[in-house]
This record gives C-alpha cells, sequence and structure tokens, in this order.
C-alpha cells in the first residue's frame, strides 16, 4: 500500500460536476494506484455478483427447469414457458399489475405533487400538518395491511365509527371492490413518500421566479403550472420512475392485505411467482414469471431514463 | 410567498379569475381551498392510525359494544402484555440483528466501492460502477428463487445470516450511488494535500473521505435500516421457524392466529411501530432525508 503513496496523483478534471467517474488521470498516474483502488471494491462486488448478479443468471436458468423446491433439479426444456404462456393466471396478473401501475401512478402522483408543494409552504400550520403527513412511512407492510384489514371491516370499522352506510362494504370479499382497497391502501403507503420528493423539489425553486410572475400578475394557479410543475420536471421523473418500477414490488402489501384474492382478483405478478413458486411448489413456472418481473422492470427503468435524458444519475444530494 | 405555492388552488380555477390583477403581492393572504384540502388530507392520514391506537387500548367487550371510532370507555394494557407474551421481545431482538448485520457491512463495502470508483479510473473500475447502476433495477423478489436455492445449497436455511446476506448485497447499488456522488463533490485540491502530506489512498479513505461523508453515509444507513427492519419478503422465503422470526412477519402470523381478537392484534401493530416513531421524533429531520435517499435533493 505504502508504493501507492508515491504515486503521482490522478489530475481530475471534471471533480464536481463528473456524472461518470472517467476523468483521465496522467498517463503515468499508473496502475498501482488503480490496482490499490481495485481491491476496495471487492467486498461490495462480491457481494453483489453473489447475491444479485448470479441469482439473475440463476432464475433464468431455472425457467428451463423442473424443481419442487425440495428435491433434485431437472432439465425441462421450453415446457415451462409453454406452461405460463397458457396459463389464464399469468395473463390475468400480467393485466392486474399493469393495472395497478398505471392507477396508482394517475392517482399518486397529482396528490403528492399538490401535498409537495402545499408542505413546502412556509407557514407555521403547514409544517405542523407535514409532521403527520409523513407517520405512514413508519410503518411496515404488513403492519399497514392489517391495520386496513380490520379498519374495512364493515361491522367494526370506520364505517360503523362515522355512522356512514355506504362504507359498510365487503371491501375485501368482492373482487370489484378488492382491486381498488389495494390502489388506495398503496396511495395510502406511499403518497407520503413522494410528497417528501416533491416537497425537496419545490424547495429548490427560486423564489425571484416567483416574485417575478406576480409582478405580471400570475395568480396562484397560473403560477403553479407555469412555474412549480416546469421546475419540478426531473423530481416528477425521479418520482415516476420510483413509483412505476416500484409498483412491480408490491409484494408485501398485498400478501397480507388479500392474499391475492378473492379469487385472484388482486393476484398480481409477484404475488403469481410466489404462489406458483412457494405454495404449488413449481419453482419452474414460477422462475419463468420471475423473468418476466425482471424484464418488465428493466425495461421500464430504460423507459422512464430515456424520458428523463441524463439527469437521474447526476449529483442528487448537490447541497445536502 | 410559500402560501402562492397553494395546493388546492387548482382545485378551484376560479379564484384567478376573482383575484383582481392588479392584487400583486395580496395573494399572499391565506390560501383557503388549500388549507382546507391539507386538512381533509389530514383526515384520511390520522383516522386510520387514530383507529389502530384506540382500538389497541380497548377490551374485546369494547371492541364488540363501542363506536369504534369512540375512545375506550375503559382503556386497558391487557393487549400489550398478551403481544409481549407472544416472544415479541424475541422478535424485536432478531429485527435488531437482522437490521446491525446489514446496515453495518453493507455500508463499509459500499463506502470503500465508492471512493473507489470516484477517485480511481480504468475500464474495471468503470465497469463496475455500471454493473452496479443496473443493479438498481433489479427487484429483489425476481430473484428470491435462485437466492433460496443458493441458501439451501449454503446451509443457511432458516437462519438471521440466511436473511442478512441477500440484504447487504440489494443495499449496495443505491448505496454506492448516493456515496459516490457525495465524494464527487469533495474539492480535488482536500485530496491533493492529503497526497502532498504523503498519506496513501488507504489513509486518504479514513481520514479524509469518511468524515466528510458523514451526512451521505446517516442517510444511507437510515434508508437501509428501515428497509431490512420493515421487509417481508427474504423472512418469509428464509426462515421458518418461530424463534427465528423478524417483527413484520410476526405481525402477519400473530394476526392469523389471533384473527378473533383485534385489539391484541393491533397492539401489535402499535407495539412493532413504536421504534421507529421514537427515532422519528428524536430526529425527524434526518430520518425523512434518509427515507428520500436524497431523492427529494
Amino acid at each position: 500500500m505504502a508504493a501507492v503513496a508515491t504515486a503521482p496523483p490522478a489530475r481530475r478534471g471534471a471533480t464536481k460536476a463528473g456524472r461518470t467517474p472517467q476523468a483521465g488521470p496522467s498517463p503515468q498516474a499508473g496502475k498501482g494506484k488503480n490496482g490499490a483502488l481495485a481491491w476496495l471494491v471487492i467486498p461490495a462486488l462480491v457481494f453483489f455478483v453473489g447475491f444479485a448478479v448470479l441469482p439473475l443468471i440463476g432464475v433464468l436458468v431455472l425457467s428451463f427447469t423442473n424443481w419442487d423446491g425440495i428435491g433434485a433439479i431437472s432439465p425441462a426444456g421450453l415446457a415451462n414457458w409453454f406452461s405460463i404462456f397458457s396459463d389464464p393466471l399469468m395473463y390475468n396478473a400480467l393485466w392486474l399489475t399493469f393495472v395497478i401501475m398505471v392507477v396508482s401512478w394517475l392517482v399518486q402522483t397529482p396528490i403528492s405533487l399538490l401535498l409537495g408543494t402545499f408542505t413546502a409552504g412556509s407557514q407555521k400550520y403547514r409544517a405542523v400538518l407535514a409532521v403527520l403527513y409523513f407517520l405512514p412511512l413508519l410503518l411496515s407492510s404488513a403492519a399497514i395491511a392489517i391495520a386496513y384489514k380490520a379498519l374495512l371491516d364493515p361491522n367494526f370499522g370506520l364505517a360503523e365509527g362515522l355512522r356512514l352506510p355506504f362504507l359498510a362494504q365487503d371491501w375485501l370479499g368482492l373482487p370489484e371492490l378488492a382491486l381498488g382497497v389495494v390502489i388506495f391502501v398503496i396511495a395510502w403507503q406511499f403518497v407520503p413518500f413522494h410528497t417528501l420528493i416533491y416537497q425537496g423539489g419545490v424547495r429548490q425553486i427560486p423564489k425571484s421566479l416567483y416574485e417575478a410572475a406576480e409582478i405580471d400578475g400570475a395568480g396562484r394557479v397560473k403560477q403553479f403550472f407555469f412555474i412549480t410543475v416546469p421546475q419540478l420536471k426531473y423530481t416528477i421523473i425521479t418520482s415516476s420512475t420510483l413509483m412505476v418500477v416500484g409498483s412491480l414490488t408490491y409484494f408485501d402489501l398485498v400478501f397480507v392485505l388479500t392474499g391475492g384474492g378473492p379469487g385472484n382478483s388482486t393476484r398480481i405478478l409477484a404475488l403469481d411467482m410466489y404462489l406458483k413458486g412457494f405454495k404449488a411448489n413449481l419453482m419452474g413456472p414460477a422462475s419463468a414469471v420471475a423473468v418476466i418481473l425482471v424484464a418488465i422492470g428493466l425495461a421500464l427503468a430504460l423507459l422512464l431514463q430515456r424520458i428523463g435524458g441524463k439527469d437521474n444519475s447526476g449529483s442528487q444530494l448537490e447541497g445536502l | 410567498m410559500a402560501s402562492v405555492l397553494s395546493k388546492a388552488a387548482t382545485a378551484e380555477p376560479a379564484r384567478t379569475r376573482r383575484t383582481p390583477r392588479r392584487a400583486g403581492l395580496r395573494l399572499r393572504r391565506f390560501n383557503v381551498p388549500a388549507g382546507v384540502a391539507g386538512w381533509l388530507w389530514l383526515a384520511v392520514i390520522i383516522i386510520p392510525i387514530y383507529y389502530v391506537v384506540i382500538t389497541s387500548l380497548k377490551t374485546q367487550a369494547g371492541y364488540f359494544g363501542q363506536n369504534p371510532l369512540a375512545v375506550p370507555a375503559s382503556p386497558t394494557l391487557e393487549n400489550y402484555k398478551m403481544v409481549l407474551a407472544a416472544d415479541f421481545a424475541r422478535y424485536f431482538v432478531n429485527s435488531a440483528l437482522i437490521t446491525v448485520g446489514t446496515v453495518v457491512p453493507s455500508l463499509a463495502f459500499s463506502f470503500m466501492a465508492s471512493f473507489a470508483i470516484v477517485r480511481g479510473s480504468g475500464r474495471f473500475l468503470k465497469s463496475v460502477n455500471a454493473l452496479f447502476l443496473m443493479g438498481l433495477a433489479i427487484p429483489l423478489q425476481a430473484v428470491i428463487i435462485p437466492i433460496y436455492l443458493m441458501i439451501i445449497k449454503m446451509h443457511l436455511y432458516d437462519s438471521l445470516l440466511a436473511i442478512i446476506l441477500p440484504s447487504i448485497a440489494f443495499a449496495i447499488p443505491l448505496s454506492v450511488l448516493i456515496m459516490a456522488n457525495f465524494i464527487r463533490d469533495v474539492p480535488n485540491e482536500l485530496f491533493e494535500s492529503m497526497r502532498l502530506d504523503g498519506c496513501s489512498e488507504w489513509q486518504t479513505l479514513w481520514r479524509l473521505a469518511l468524515p466528510l461523508a458523514k451526512p451521505a453515509i446517516v442517510t444511507v444507513a437510515i434508508y437501509n435500516g428501515l428497509g431490512v427492519w420493515n421487509g417481508f419478503l427474504l423472512p418469509l422465503i428464509l426462515t421458518q421457524s418461530p424463534e427465528l422470526r423478524v417483527l413484520p412477519l410476526a405481525l402477519w402470523t400473530f394476526q392469523g392466529e389471533y384473527s378473533v381478537n383485534i385489539p391484541a392484534v393491533l397492539a401489535s401493530v402499535v407495539l412493532t411501530t413504536l421504534p421507529i416513531l421514537v427515532l422519528y421524533i428524536v430526529g425527524r429531520r434526518q430520518l425523512l432525508s434518509g427515507l428520500t435517499a436524497g431523492f427529494s435533493k
């Protein structure tokens, strides 16, 4: 290691603005330094390759095998793929995942955007409200699901408490209602997170923009649509990416809240994989579903990054 | 000024039309629609929480007899005693163990890696960085089956270590991204002066980068810590013994066993949330900035 200290320094041009760790060192800055530095990434690399990259390859391999979760693994060719592509449950799961993704985005984005703008205000009462708005962030998905199961009970829950008969539905027992409940509870859980993101974004908008707009006579609504929203472009992209890619992973909440039911009305893709693999002991088909899950996740992440330009990997922590 | 950044103003476009053009700075006055909507949203958030807390203090008779939103007539802590008697102290310890066991190594590994990625160059480090960035898009659920297989083969099934190892791996990409961005903002002159003092990269890492990166490390620790603390999937798949349950899993099994005793079930929800609530009260700012992992900046 001592040899490294004497090596000439690496001149890094774009240290501050740098988005990628390129920034060429002087030619003789040498292998010594990079060699020593390379050792520092090894522990992280070993864990990441071992428990994320290899399993990613593994899931693809397993999708071409038969395995019951206990016994031996045997090759299965394309059988699992044929079976899931002729499985109505898989199409149902794909459709439900898509519906939840789109509706969740449509519900959560405007609410979070407005709440983020609201809580970024300097009034005292807004700060106090914000402290309470963020409470759902403290709860685990399991806790939230359990709380809502009790709350939605038609006889001893919210409907009876507020004496509103129309709320006294069998919320988790009817297929048409259960999906709506899932979307609502997801919003309840995740809107605070996105509110927090938008709050940070709004606070970074220069005040002078609003002052100028006010002198020009623009009202609140105009200021919101012509200053706040355009200025939040990158925040909206970040939040939407997390929301859309995250919607593939609502497993915990749905698992505890409905278990996929009633019937298969809330059996989303991740749940379909779990039930096929760990309940029906069909790891092969479950792996094929998992591969679809990965493919959708990667495709969405790439698509949204394309829309968002180069922003996302940038230095989001500037000024922290 | 901030009052102009109104929330519910959008819900009532008529408002601008009523506002005289010359009003200018008079817009600072109280934004009524935003206020109303703000309190309404508070109700949406608070009523479920209020319901959980008061119900957890009710007797079974109170639960069946009283209005669900009424304050308990004879508050009782019996439900909490019952939850504690159901071994929740052990589950608490398990959760703490997997959280610390994940956060500490993942922080150390990620910090070293991000330092190397920022300070170094060359194809190897670049591709490692690209690999980590790609890793951000891998959903844990999608690779749970091979992880399960690996854990069985390693003879780690049904142990806390089985939860910890994959958790470390999945904490790394975002941690490296955030810390690398942070280290990148350290002025080059500081690194330069360390070099002139004859420090090796290893010494620079500990003496310069580590103290400077503290805010990023706290952020990442909170984000990863909460993720593991509240995590459900890995414990569900990789453990089965009751004595190895972590809190979210214990909540789920408890509500399965005691589905007739809702006050006790809700007491378990409150009890498992208390530690995080204490954190929220003590260090709200840090917790919140940790929660968004810097996405809000």
